[in-house]
Protein backbone atom coordinates (compact mmCIF):
# COMPACT_ATOMS: atom_id res chain seq x y z
CA UNK A 1 0.00 0.00 0.00
CA UNK A 2 2.67 1.85 1.14
CA UNK A 3 4.43 1.78 -2.37
CA UNK A 4 1.25 2.57 -4.60
CA UNK A 5 1.14 5.82 -2.42
CA UNK A 6 4.33 6.49 -3.59
CA UNK A 7 4.13 5.69 -6.89
CA UNK A 8 1.17 7.67 -7.27
CA UNK A 9 2.69 10.50 -5.46
CA UNK A 10 5.79 10.61 -7.53
CA UNK A 11 3.37 10.16 -11.10
CA UNK A 12 1.59 13.08 -9.85
CA UNK A 13 4.72 14.78 -9.51
CA UNK A 14 5.52 14.60 -12.73
CA UNK A 15 2.54 15.57 -14.27
CA UNK A 16 2.84 18.36 -12.57
CA UNK A 17 6.05 19.40 -13.65
CA UNK A 18 5.43 18.67 -17.59
CA UNK A 19 2.42 21.25 -17.32
CA UNK A 20 4.01 23.95 -15.26
CA UNK A 21 7.78 23.46 -17.49
CA UNK A 22 7.45 24.66 -20.32
CA UNK A 23 5.72 27.70 -19.41
CA UNK A 24 8.70 28.84 -17.31
CA UNK A 25 11.13 29.35 -19.72
CA UNK A 26 12.72 28.75 -22.74
CA UNK A 27 15.96 26.88 -22.70
CA UNK A 28 18.87 26.33 -24.37
CA UNK A 29 18.31 27.57 -28.25
CA UNK A 30 18.69 24.58 -30.84
CA UNK A 31 18.50 23.99 -34.52
CA UNK A 32 14.91 22.14 -35.70
CA UNK A 33 15.71 22.27 -39.76
CA UNK A 34 17.53 24.52 -42.49
CA UNK A 35 17.46 25.32 -45.89
CA UNK A 36 19.90 23.82 -47.67
CA UNK A 37 19.40 21.06 -45.08
CA UNK A 38 22.25 19.59 -42.82
CA UNK A 39 24.66 17.61 -45.27
CA UNK A 40 22.57 18.06 -48.03
CA UNK A 41 23.93 18.10 -51.99
CA UNK A 42 21.98 20.86 -53.87
CA UNK A 43 21.77 21.79 -57.87
CA UNK A 44 21.56 25.27 -57.46
CA UNK A 45 23.51 27.74 -55.83
CA UNK A 46 20.56 28.94 -52.70
CA UNK A 47 20.37 32.82 -52.54
CA UNK A 48 19.91 32.46 -48.34
CA UNK A 49 20.84 30.23 -45.88
CA UNK A 50 18.20 29.59 -43.53
CA UNK A 51 18.14 28.00 -40.16
CA UNK A 52 15.13 27.26 -37.84
CA UNK A 53 15.21 26.86 -34.29
CA UNK A 54 13.34 25.75 -31.58
CA UNK A 55 13.80 28.99 -29.35
CA UNK A 56 13.29 32.75 -30.04
CA UNK A 57 17.14 34.22 -30.34
CA UNK A 58 18.92 37.54 -29.13
CA UNK A 59 19.40 39.31 -32.42
CA UNK A 60 22.41 41.24 -30.98
CA UNK A 61 24.42 38.34 -29.67
CA UNK A 62 23.47 35.60 -32.59
CA UNK A 63 25.42 35.39 -35.96
CA UNK A 64 25.62 33.08 -39.29
CA UNK A 65 28.74 32.72 -41.67
CA UNK A 66 28.81 31.02 -44.95
CA UNK A 67 32.64 29.58 -45.70
CA UNK A 68 33.58 27.63 -48.76
CA UNK A 69 36.29 24.99 -49.06
CA UNK A 70 39.28 27.44 -47.94
CA UNK A 71 38.33 29.30 -45.45
CA UNK A 72 36.62 32.07 -47.29
CA UNK A 73 34.08 33.72 -46.16
CA UNK A 74 31.33 34.04 -48.93
CA UNK A 75 28.43 34.92 -47.35
CA UNK A 76 27.22 38.85 -47.89
CA UNK A 77 27.74 39.76 -44.61
CA UNK A 78 24.13 41.07 -43.31
CA UNK A 79 23.35 37.08 -41.14
CA UNK A 80 20.58 38.58 -39.06
CA UNK A 81 17.46 36.99 -37.04
CA UNK A 82 14.36 37.85 -38.99
CA UNK A 83 12.12 40.48 -37.42
CA UNK A 84 9.10 38.65 -37.80
CA UNK A 85 10.23 35.58 -36.67
CA UNK A 86 12.72 35.43 -33.74
CA UNK A 87 13.10 31.50 -34.55
CA UNK A 88 14.86 31.78 -37.71
CA UNK A 89 18.41 32.87 -38.34
CA UNK A 90 19.42 33.63 -42.03
CA UNK A 91 22.45 35.66 -44.14
CA UNK A 92 22.07 36.11 -47.99
CA UNK A 93 24.63 34.51 -50.82
CA UNK A 94 25.96 35.62 -53.98
CA UNK A 95 25.94 33.08 -57.12
CA UNK A 96 28.42 30.52 -55.94
CA UNK A 97 30.45 28.01 -58.28
CA UNK A 98 30.02 24.22 -57.68
CA UNK A 99 31.46 22.81 -53.72
CA UNK A 100 31.80 22.67 -50.47
CA UNK A 101 30.28 25.60 -47.86
CA UNK A 102 30.41 25.67 -44.34
CA UNK A 103 27.73 27.33 -42.81
CA UNK A 104 28.99 28.40 -38.82
CA UNK A 105 26.41 29.68 -36.22
CA UNK A 106 26.91 31.04 -33.45
CA UNK A 107 23.23 32.10 -31.44
CA UNK A 108 22.14 33.54 -27.47
CA UNK A 109 18.53 32.76 -26.64
CA UNK A 110 16.59 34.98 -24.93
CA UNK A 111 17.15 33.47 -21.78
CA UNK A 112 21.07 33.84 -22.55
CA UNK A 113 21.78 30.47 -22.89
CA UNK A 114 24.19 30.33 -25.69
CA UNK A 115 24.63 27.53 -28.52
CA UNK A 116 26.61 26.95 -31.43
CA UNK A 117 27.48 24.86 -34.21
CA UNK A 118 27.99 24.34 -38.33
CA UNK A 119 26.83 21.89 -41.37
CA UNK A 120 28.38 21.38 -44.51
CA UNK A 121 26.11 21.55 -47.86
CA UNK A 122 27.35 20.87 -51.21
CA UNK A 123 26.41 22.40 -54.80
CA UNK A 124 27.25 20.30 -57.40
CA UNK B 1 9.84 6.92 14.43
CA UNK B 2 8.81 4.07 12.17
CA UNK B 3 10.55 3.73 8.74
CA UNK B 4 6.95 4.84 6.90
CA UNK B 5 7.24 7.79 9.22
CA UNK B 6 10.70 8.12 8.60
CA UNK B 7 10.45 7.93 4.69
CA UNK B 8 7.42 10.40 4.68
CA UNK B 9 9.44 13.19 6.46
CA UNK B 10 12.93 12.73 4.96
CA UNK B 11 10.65 13.09 1.59
CA UNK B 12 9.17 16.06 3.00
CA UNK B 13 11.98 17.65 3.78
CA UNK B 14 14.04 17.01 0.67
CA UNK B 15 11.39 18.58 -1.23
CA UNK B 16 11.15 21.50 1.37
CA UNK B 17 14.60 22.32 0.80
CA UNK B 18 14.46 22.22 -3.03
CA UNK B 19 11.53 24.51 -2.97
CA UNK B 20 12.54 27.17 -0.38
CA UNK B 21 16.18 27.23 -2.59
CA UNK B 22 14.22 27.77 -6.10
CA UNK B 23 12.00 30.30 -4.74
CA UNK B 24 14.63 32.06 -2.72
CA UNK B 25 18.30 32.06 -4.22
CA UNK B 26 18.77 34.48 -7.28
CA UNK B 27 20.94 33.91 -9.73
CA UNK B 28 21.85 34.30 -13.37
CA UNK B 29 22.02 30.71 -15.46
CA UNK B 30 24.72 29.44 -17.76
CA UNK B 31 25.30 26.13 -19.99
CA UNK B 32 24.70 23.10 -18.54
CA UNK B 33 26.76 19.96 -19.94
CA UNK B 34 28.07 21.41 -23.49
CA UNK B 35 31.85 21.52 -24.83
CA UNK B 36 31.34 23.47 -28.22
CA UNK B 37 28.58 21.64 -30.15
CA UNK B 38 28.30 18.78 -27.94
CA UNK B 39 25.45 18.30 -25.41
CA UNK B 40 26.70 15.61 -22.99
CA UNK B 41 23.29 14.01 -21.21
CA UNK B 42 23.12 12.72 -17.99
CA UNK B 43 23.14 9.25 -17.54
CA UNK B 44 22.22 6.42 -15.71
CA UNK B 45 24.81 4.90 -12.79
CA UNK B 46 27.92 6.86 -14.56
CA UNK B 47 28.22 10.38 -13.07
CA UNK B 48 28.32 13.56 -15.52
CA UNK B 49 31.69 14.70 -16.06
CA UNK B 50 30.47 18.40 -15.49
CA UNK B 51 28.93 20.24 -12.45
CA UNK B 52 25.63 21.92 -13.31
CA UNK B 53 22.18 22.96 -11.15
CA UNK B 54 19.71 19.85 -12.08
CA UNK B 55 17.53 17.39 -10.43
CA UNK B 56 17.60 13.39 -11.04
CA UNK B 57 15.40 10.43 -9.62
CA UNK B 58 16.28 7.13 -10.91
CA UNK B 59 14.48 4.10 -10.12
CA UNK B 60 16.56 1.27 -10.50
CA UNK B 61 15.15 -2.54 -10.10
CA UNK B 62 17.31 -5.51 -10.01
CA UNK B 63 17.66 -8.78 -8.05
CA UNK B 64 20.92 -8.56 -6.63
CA UNK B 65 23.75 -11.34 -6.61
CA UNK B 66 23.72 -14.44 -3.50
CA UNK B 67 21.73 -17.86 -2.77
CA UNK B 68 18.79 -16.29 -2.07
CA UNK B 69 18.80 -13.14 -4.50
CA UNK B 70 16.68 -10.21 -2.88
CA UNK B 71 14.86 -7.82 -6.10
CA UNK B 72 16.42 -4.72 -4.78
CA UNK B 73 13.96 -1.67 -6.09
CA UNK B 74 15.76 1.83 -5.42
CA UNK B 75 14.33 5.29 -5.73
CA UNK B 76 18.00 7.92 -6.31
CA UNK B 77 17.54 11.58 -5.69
CA UNK B 78 20.39 13.41 -6.77
CA UNK B 79 20.01 17.56 -6.45
CA UNK B 80 23.25 19.59 -7.70
CA UNK B 81 23.87 23.18 -7.09
CA UNK B 82 26.36 25.33 -8.45
CA UNK B 83 28.23 27.47 -5.93
CA UNK B 84 30.45 29.45 -8.53
CA UNK B 85 29.86 29.04 -12.45
CA UNK B 86 32.62 25.79 -12.68
CA UNK B 87 32.43 24.50 -8.82
CA UNK B 88 29.11 23.36 -6.58
CA UNK B 89 27.92 20.80 -4.58
CA UNK B 90 25.64 17.74 -4.81
CA UNK B 91 23.78 15.84 -3.09
CA UNK B 92 21.95 12.45 -2.93
CA UNK B 93 19.69 9.81 -1.16
CA UNK B 94 18.22 6.76 -1.78
CA UNK B 95 15.21 4.68 -0.56
CA UNK B 96 15.57 0.87 -1.11
CA UNK B 97 13.06 -1.87 -0.70
CA UNK B 98 14.71 -5.39 -0.69
CA UNK B 99 11.89 -8.19 -1.37
CA UNK B 100 13.02 -11.90 -0.46
CA UNK B 101 11.53 -14.66 -1.79
CA UNK B 102 10.81 -15.64 1.25
CA UNK B 103 8.36 -13.70 3.57
CA UNK B 104 10.49 -11.06 4.89
CA UNK B 105 11.00 -7.74 3.15
CA UNK B 106 13.24 -4.18 4.07
CA UNK B 107 12.88 -0.79 3.12
CA UNK B 108 14.88 2.24 4.09
CA UNK B 109 17.14 4.92 2.93
CA UNK B 110 20.46 4.29 2.35
CA UNK B 111 23.25 6.64 3.70
CA UNK B 112 23.34 10.42 2.45
CA UNK B 113 25.70 11.53 -0.03
CA UNK B 114 27.36 14.56 -0.15
CA UNK B 115 30.06 15.33 -2.98
CA UNK B 116 31.85 18.74 -4.36
CA UNK B 117 32.86 18.79 -8.47
CA UNK B 118 35.20 21.16 -9.85
CA UNK B 119 34.45 21.18 -13.65
CA UNK B 120 38.67 22.61 -14.59
CA UNK B 121 38.59 22.23 -18.27
CA UNK B 122 36.33 23.02 -21.43
CA UNK B 123 37.53 22.78 -24.82
CA UNK B 124 35.53 23.12 -27.47
CA UNK B 125 37.09 22.91 -30.25
CA UNK B 126 38.01 19.17 -29.57
CA UNK B 127 34.50 18.81 -27.66
CA UNK B 128 36.07 17.54 -24.04
CA UNK B 129 35.40 18.79 -20.59
CA UNK B 130 37.22 17.01 -17.65
CA UNK B 131 36.70 17.22 -13.44
CA UNK B 132 37.39 16.17 -10.54
CA UNK B 133 35.29 15.91 -7.33
CA UNK B 134 34.53 14.14 -4.10
CA UNK B 135 31.76 12.40 -3.16
CA UNK B 136 31.38 11.00 0.95
CA UNK B 137 28.45 8.53 1.45
CA UNK B 138 27.98 9.67 5.27
CA UNK B 139 27.96 6.87 7.29
CA UNK B 140 25.16 6.34 10.31
CA UNK B 141 22.63 8.85 8.09
CA UNK B 142 20.74 5.65 6.67
CA UNK B 143 18.29 3.01 8.04
CA UNK B 144 20.73 0.86 10.24
CA UNK B 145 19.53 -2.24 8.79
CA UNK B 146 20.72 -1.22 5.04
CA UNK B 147 22.98 1.16 5.28
CA UNK B 148 26.49 1.03 7.04
CA UNK B 149 27.58 3.05 10.06
CA UNK B 150 30.48 4.48 8.35
CA UNK B 151 31.65 6.16 5.35
CA UNK B 152 33.14 6.57 2.32
CA UNK B 153 35.47 8.93 0.67
CA UNK B 154 35.48 8.51 -3.32
CA UNK B 155 37.71 11.22 -5.03
CA UNK B 156 37.41 10.83 -8.65
CA UNK B 157 38.28 12.27 -12.00
CA UNK B 158 35.42 12.68 -14.36
CA UNK B 159 35.86 13.20 -18.42
CA UNK B 160 33.89 13.46 -21.32
CA UNK B 161 35.12 13.34 -25.46
CA UNK B 162 33.09 13.99 -28.16
CA UNK B 163 34.28 12.61 -31.64
CA UNK B 164 32.93 15.66 -33.53
CA UNK B 165 36.90 17.05 -34.50
CA UNK B 166 37.44 14.25 -36.38
CA UNK B 167 37.25 14.73 -40.10
CA UNK B 168 34.17 15.46 -42.60
CA UNK B 169 35.51 12.10 -44.27
CA UNK B 170 34.04 9.96 -41.23
CA UNK B 171 31.02 11.83 -40.84
CA UNK B 172 28.53 9.42 -39.43
CA UNK B 173 31.58 8.59 -36.53
CA UNK B 174 31.22 11.95 -35.40
CA UNK B 175 28.30 11.82 -33.59
CA UNK B 176 30.13 9.55 -30.97
CA UNK B 177 31.25 10.65 -27.81
CA UNK B 178 32.67 9.05 -24.58
CA UNK B 179 32.39 9.59 -20.57
CA UNK B 180 33.92 8.18 -17.94
CA UNK B 181 34.95 8.27 -14.31
CA UNK B 182 38.04 6.36 -12.57
CA UNK B 183 38.48 6.97 -8.54
CA UNK B 184 38.85 5.13 -5.14
CA UNK B 185 36.46 4.67 -2.43
CA UNK B 186 38.09 4.39 1.05
CA UNK B 187 35.85 3.39 4.04
CA UNK B 188 36.26 5.22 6.81
CA UNK B 189 36.60 1.95 8.81
CA UNK B 190 38.67 -0.89 7.64
CA UNK B 191 36.41 -3.68 9.56
CA UNK B 192 33.78 -4.68 11.78
CA UNK B 193 34.14 -7.23 14.68
CA UNK B 194 30.75 -8.83 14.80
CA UNK B 195 29.68 -10.87 18.27
CA UNK B 196 28.17 -13.73 17.94
CA UNK B 197 25.36 -15.64 20.66
CA UNK B 198 28.37 -17.66 21.42
CA UNK B 199 30.70 -15.38 22.53
CA UNK B 200 32.80 -15.41 19.70
CA UNK B 201 33.93 -12.80 17.57
CA UNK B 202 34.01 -12.42 13.35
CA UNK B 203 35.50 -9.87 11.35
CA UNK B 204 34.18 -8.58 8.27
CA UNK B 205 36.40 -6.49 6.11
CA UNK B 206 35.43 -3.26 4.38
CA UNK B 207 37.14 -3.13 1.21
CA UNK B 208 39.27 -0.40 -0.66
CA UNK B 209 37.42 -0.48 -4.04
CA UNK B 210 38.83 0.99 -7.34
CA UNK B 211 35.62 2.53 -9.24
CA UNK B 212 35.62 3.03 -13.13
CA UNK B 213 33.09 3.26 -15.54
CA UNK B 214 32.35 4.82 -18.85
CA UNK B 215 29.84 4.96 -20.99
CA UNK B 216 29.52 5.26 -25.40
CA UNK B 217 26.90 7.37 -26.69
CA UNK B 218 25.30 8.18 -30.02
CA UNK B 219 24.17 11.27 -30.66
CA UNK B 220 21.06 11.68 -33.00
CA UNK B 221 20.62 15.23 -32.37
CA UNK B 222 24.29 15.40 -33.10
CA UNK B 223 23.68 13.64 -36.38
CA UNK B 224 20.83 15.67 -37.22
CA UNK B 225 22.35 18.91 -36.34
CA UNK B 226 25.64 19.17 -37.58
CA UNK B 227 26.62 16.13 -40.01
CA UNK B 228 23.10 15.08 -42.20
CA UNK B 229 19.51 15.66 -41.72
CA UNK B 230 18.24 12.04 -42.14
CA UNK B 231 14.94 13.03 -41.53
CA UNK B 232 14.10 12.07 -38.38
CA UNK B 233 11.14 13.38 -36.65
CA UNK B 234 10.35 13.76 -32.86
CA UNK B 235 11.13 12.18 -30.71
CA UNK B 236 13.93 10.40 -32.52
CA UNK B 237 15.45 13.90 -33.44
CA UNK B 238 16.13 14.32 -29.67
CA UNK B 239 17.41 10.96 -28.43
CA UNK B 240 20.92 9.38 -27.59
CA UNK B 241 21.59 5.62 -27.75
CA UNK B 242 23.92 5.35 -24.87
CA UNK B 243 25.14 2.55 -23.54
CA UNK B 244 27.31 2.11 -19.84
CA UNK B 245 29.54 0.04 -18.51
CA UNK B 246 29.84 0.99 -14.45
CA UNK B 247 32.46 -1.18 -12.59
CA UNK B 248 34.17 -1.94 -9.45
CA UNK B 249 37.63 -3.77 -8.45
CA UNK B 250 38.17 -4.63 -5.00
CA UNK B 251 41.49 -3.82 -4.00
CA UNK B 252 41.43 -5.22 -0.61
CA UNK B 253 43.54 -8.17 0.56
CA UNK B 254 39.84 -10.60 0.78
CA UNK B 255 38.77 -10.86 -2.67
CA UNK B 256 41.49 -8.61 -4.32
CA UNK B 257 40.64 -7.85 -7.62
CA UNK B 258 37.68 -9.06 -7.90
CA UNK B 259 35.45 -6.56 -10.51
CA UNK B 260 31.71 -6.51 -10.58
CA UNK B 261 29.64 -4.19 -12.64
CA UNK B 262 27.10 -3.81 -15.15
CA UNK B 263 26.64 -3.45 -18.84
CA UNK B 264 23.81 -0.91 -19.31
CA UNK B 265 22.40 -0.57 -23.08
CA UNK B 266 19.89 2.29 -23.27
CA UNK B 267 18.34 5.53 -24.35
CA UNK B 268 18.06 8.86 -23.25
CA UNK B 269 15.76 11.93 -24.37
CA UNK B 270 16.79 15.28 -24.17
CA UNK B 271 13.93 17.82 -24.00
CA UNK B 272 14.65 21.61 -23.65
CA UNK B 273 13.70 21.28 -19.91
CA UNK B 274 14.06 17.46 -18.89
CA UNK B 275 15.74 14.37 -19.82
CA UNK B 276 14.09 10.62 -19.99
CA UNK B 277 15.97 7.48 -20.27
CA UNK B 278 15.70 4.01 -19.71
CA UNK B 279 18.30 1.36 -19.71
CA UNK B 280 18.86 -2.48 -19.24
CA UNK B 281 21.46 -3.24 -16.69
CA UNK B 282 23.11 -6.52 -17.34
CA UNK B 283 25.31 -7.77 -14.34
CA UNK B 284 28.78 -8.86 -15.86
CA UNK B 285 29.37 -11.73 -13.66
CA UNK B 286 27.63 -13.89 -11.08
CA UNK B 287 28.75 -11.40 -8.37
CA UNK B 288 27.21 -8.62 -9.76
CA UNK B 289 23.47 -9.90 -10.16
CA UNK B 290 21.15 -12.19 -10.30
CA UNK B 291 19.27 -11.47 -13.62
CA UNK B 292 18.81 -8.65 -15.99
CA UNK B 293 17.85 -5.10 -14.37
CA UNK B 294 15.43 -1.98 -15.43
CA UNK B 295 17.02 1.49 -15.38
CA UNK B 296 14.92 4.53 -15.42
CA UNK B 297 15.77 8.04 -15.48
CA UNK B 298 13.91 11.41 -15.00
CA UNK B 299 16.01 14.58 -14.47
CA UNK B 300 15.36 18.11 -14.71
CA UNK B 301 17.38 20.73 -16.39
CA UNK B 302 17.31 23.25 -13.55
CA UNK B 303 19.54 25.78 -14.80
CA UNK B 304 17.20 26.05 -17.74
CA UNK B 305 13.96 25.63 -15.90
CA UNK B 306 14.39 28.42 -13.99
CA UNK B 307 17.24 31.02 -15.56
CA UNK B 308 17.15 33.66 -13.39
CA UNK B 309 16.45 32.00 -10.51
CA UNK B 310 17.65 28.54 -8.65
CA UNK B 311 19.13 27.85 -12.29
CA UNK B 312 22.61 29.17 -11.67
CA UNK B 313 25.47 29.65 -9.80
CA UNK B 314 24.85 31.28 -6.25
CA UNK B 315 28.12 33.81 -7.01
CA UNK B 316 29.18 34.70 -10.34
Amino acid sequence: MRRVKLGTAFALFLVACLFVLPGVSLGHAFPDHSDPRVGSTVSVSPTTVRIWFDSEMEPAFSTITVQDANGRRVDKGDGRVDSADATLLEVSLPLLPPGSYRVIWNVVAVDTHRTMGDFLFTIK
Amino acid sequence: MSINTEFRAKLFLYFAVVITAIVAIPALSLAHGFAGKRFFPTTFAVDDPFISDEFSVLINRIKQPGDEPNRATEINIDWSKRIIPDFGLEFHEAYLHLGSNGDGSANGWENLGVGAKWHFLTNEEHELIMSIGTDIDVGGTGAHQLSGSFSHITPGLFFGKGLGDLSDSVNFIRPFAITGVVGTSFPTRSKNVILNTDGSTDTERNPTTFNWGFTVQYSLIYLQSFVKDIGLGAPFNRMIMVTEFPMQTNLSRDGKGLTTGTVNPGVVWAGKFMEFGIAAQIPINSQSGKSVGVLGLIHFFVDDIFPKGIGGPIFH
